[in-house]
């Protein structure tokens, strides 16, 4: 039986309709876009293809909005620090305490170059407080940057509005959309915002190549200066494999955004309906009213998260985990601690997300093969009694920590 | 994913002795505020010869934490309790062939925990001394309690002389801006400025270690292998061995034979040779792996 891939959050899979697509920019249509000549030429073109299928998908006004970059993060960074640059005198910024490190760590950063930032709490959902974020806009914010989807729980924040109510005062808004592109329908050129990021390996296309979408007329400064390319907005030669991948898988994900929102979607409910009727002392975490079709965030009480995923993977299962372990930082997820999870769940979420490769069959076979490793863990667990948490694990077991 | 040795995956797949032990006579539990990890450890010891007759773990953490859980019972299953305090952090990750240094601190929570055991079942009441901060270096596993401790006490004013005293950044070097960074926060509690690659201005720095004198070629040569010689009984009590190839300025190239070749340890092994140089000749150097024939070959 082949191994299952739920950890499409992380990354995905190139679509192979897309490699076909990439498959002649390397040998035969290797030329610089930018040269006059017909190697180059074709490649200008192809290049030409891609920003208009993005374009599409994004719902952008005009295809020169559309600026590559190498990734995700570049777009962030591109994005947060040009609103910096353009606008010397403002020297606030508004973000979540739950952004990617991309959007958390830069802004940290700034912090220490004398720049203030508001990060706005989540409820115990994951939800934002609207009146909270409006008292803080101001003719001091220079940007507001604010992720479409959560990476974790898959909770979606209210960008459109948000956008709107930046842009009545006059302040740029940025959000970092690598999780919702593809998944939800998103149409730019109705709504306020002035940059998005997205990422070409989260919908199918190939790592290293992301785009930073720029509403026409917003005030920018680029990263990178030398070149022309990008409307020297972003110099550095293209890479044009990776931008026409990501064109095709635009398109692609364009045409299964149905799919994506009813099949992939039942998938998701399926899986978490079966793993919560089958185990004791588990939950979802994030809004469940309000999230991407595809993820699946369970907490699994008095365990923690690496083992879980370790036996997981043992059993031919690719899943995450918001756990402090799996990461190198070794620091508790912050998107679970700020919804105020518990440390005993928070360490034992588990997050599960799809694509539209996945297949009720394997749903089924996750939600045979979890309630056994949850089992086996708890056995080895503290908390854990005969048949149960033990009364009052708080009491009953309280290390000494160091 | 981590790289975790195969002893490490056993001891997770198929732990020994989970569960607690019945009829315990000492109880330790101990947690890792960094990692949210915590684990209970029973020993039933028998009065007479304070000998472990029997241990138990009950863990709340990841795969190393298991494992290192499961190892430790086995260890000291059979031992006194003076025996068993004597095993440290670094014997359970031997144990183990080697833990990620991110995943160092399980190992420690491991001997933390039969420290408090042992304590319990002595009547005594066991209080850490042990504080654990983010980890910086993750060449050397070192943290930032560490280094800022280490900067109080020693008045150090470089990433340079952070390195020497605590290896942190003394391998790839990418925490430097990390360490920079507690250098500025600790040197501006005592109201001094961090300079780079230099001592801080307000204060004159303290009297700086004395500086190594200088070695003459053979007798450098002769230092060499006196460190490789004090070293070899650890490798060959692993089957392996190490052999000196050639000094070249800085660098000094080193065969790893036996049991060392192509072990996942070897990178490891190196790092440790290499500082024991860098502490004995009082200079950085730079120990690097190569056989004989290589050598030529590079040098033809």
């Amino acid at each position: 039986m082949s191994d299952i891939y739920l950890d499409n959050n992380a990354t995905t899979m190139v679509d192979p309709a897309v490699f076909e697509e990439m498959k002649p920019y390397f040998c035969e249509q290797f030329g610089n876009p930018s040269s006059l000549h017909s190697f180059g030429n074709k490649v200008g073109f192809a290049l030409k293809k891609a920003r208009k299928q993005i374009q599409d998908l994004l719902g952008a006004e005009h295809d020169s909005e559309i600026i590559f970059t190498s990734c995700g993060t570049e777009s962030d960074s591109t994005a947060i620090l040009s609103a910096l640059k353009a606008q010397p005198d403002r020297k606030e910024i508004i973000t979540t305490v739950v952004e990617h490190p991309a959007v958390l760590t830069l802004c940290e950063y700034l912090e220490t170059e004398g720049y203030t930032v508001h990060k706005l709490e989540v409820d115990s959902k994951g939800r934002l407080d609207l009146d909270k974020y409006k008292s803080l806009l101001s003719d001091k914010v220079a940007v507001v940057s604010v992720m479409w989807a959560n990476n974790e729980s898959g909770t979606i924040f209210p960008i459109e509005e948000m956008a709107q109510m930046a842009a009545e005062k006059g302040i740029m808004f940025h959000t970092d959309a690598v999780q919702a592109v593809g998944k939800i329908p998103i149409n730019l050129k109705e709504s306020a915002i002035s940059m998005l990021s997205l990422s070409g390996h989260k919908l199918h296309a190939p790592k290293g190549i992301g785009v930073l979408y720029l509403r026409r007329g917003v005030r920018y400064r680029p990263l990178l200066r030398g070149g022309h390319q990008e409307r020297g907005r972003r110099a550095g030669t293209e890479n044009a494999p990776a931008i026409v991948g990501l064109g095709k898988a635009c398109e692609m994900a364009a045409e299964h955004m149905a799919f994506e929102n009813t099949q992939v979607k039942a998938m998701r409910d399926r899986l978490e309906q079966g793993i919560l009727a089958a185990v004791p002392h588990c939950f979802v975490t994030g809004d469940p009213d309000n999230r991407l079709p595809n993820t699946a965030s369970i907490a699994f009480e008095y365990i923690e998260g690496e083992a879980i995923l370790l036996l997981l993977n043992k059993a031919g299962i690719a899943a995450s985990s918001g756990s402090a372990c799996t990461s190198g930082s070794l620091e508790p997820s912050h998107v679970m601690r700020a919804m105020g999870i518990p440390y005993t769940a928070a360490h034992g979420t588990v997050r599960f997300s799809f694509s539209r490769y996945n297949t009720m069959d394997e749903v089924e076979r996750v939600i045979e093969e979890v309630p056994s490793i949850v089992a086996k863990l708890r056995k080895l667990s503290p908390y854990w009694g005969e048949n149960g948490p033990v009364e009052n694990p708080g009491e009953a077991f309280a290390p000494v920590y160091a | 994913m981590w790289d975790y040795s195969e002893k490490v995956q056993e001891h997770f797949y198929n732990p020994k002795n989970a569960g607690a032990v019945e009829g315990a006579n000492g109880v330790g539990d101990v947690g890792s505020i960094s990692c949210g990890d915590a684990l209970r450890l029973t020993l039933k010891v028998e009065p007479e010869t304070e000998v472990i007759l029997d241990a138990g773990f009950q863990t709340f953490g990841c795969g190393s934490a298991i494992a290192s859980s499961s190892a430790l019972t086995e260890m000291i299953k059979g031992l006194t309790l003076d025996e068993a305090l004597k095993i440290s952090n670094q014997d359970i990750a031997d144990y183990l062939d080697g833990l990620p240094p991110e995943k160092m601190h399980c190992s420690v929570m491991g001997r933390e925990a039969l420290q408090a055991a042992v304590a319990n079942y002595r009547g005594e009441v066991w209080e850490d001394d042990h504080e654990e901060g983010a980890l910086v270096c993750k060449c050397f596993a070192v943290d930032e309690v560490m280094i800022e401790d280490t900067i109080r006490a020693n008045n150090l004013h470089t990433v340079e002389e952070v390195t020497n005293y605590t290896k942190a950044g003394g391998g790839c070097s990418s925490c430097h801006e990390g360490i920079e960074n507690i250098l500025t926060r600790v040197l501006a509690e005592k109201g001094e400025t961090f300079v780079a690659g230099g001592a801080a201005v307000a204060k004159p720095a303290a009297a700086k270690a004395p500086e190594a004198p200088k070695m003459g070629t053979l007798a450098r040569i002769r230092k060499i292998e006196a460190v490789l010689d004090s070293i070899r009984p650890a490798l060959q009590a692993d089957n392996g061995d190490v052999e000196l190839v050639d000094v070249d300025g800085k660098n000094i190239y080193v065969h790893l034979t036996g049991a060392c070749t192509g072990c996942q340890m070897a990178a490891m092994t190196l790092g440790g040779i290499q500082q024991r140089m860098i502490e004995e000749l009082g200079e950085f150097v730079k120990v690097i792996p190569a056989s004989k024939e290589a050598l030529v070959s590079m040098e033809g």
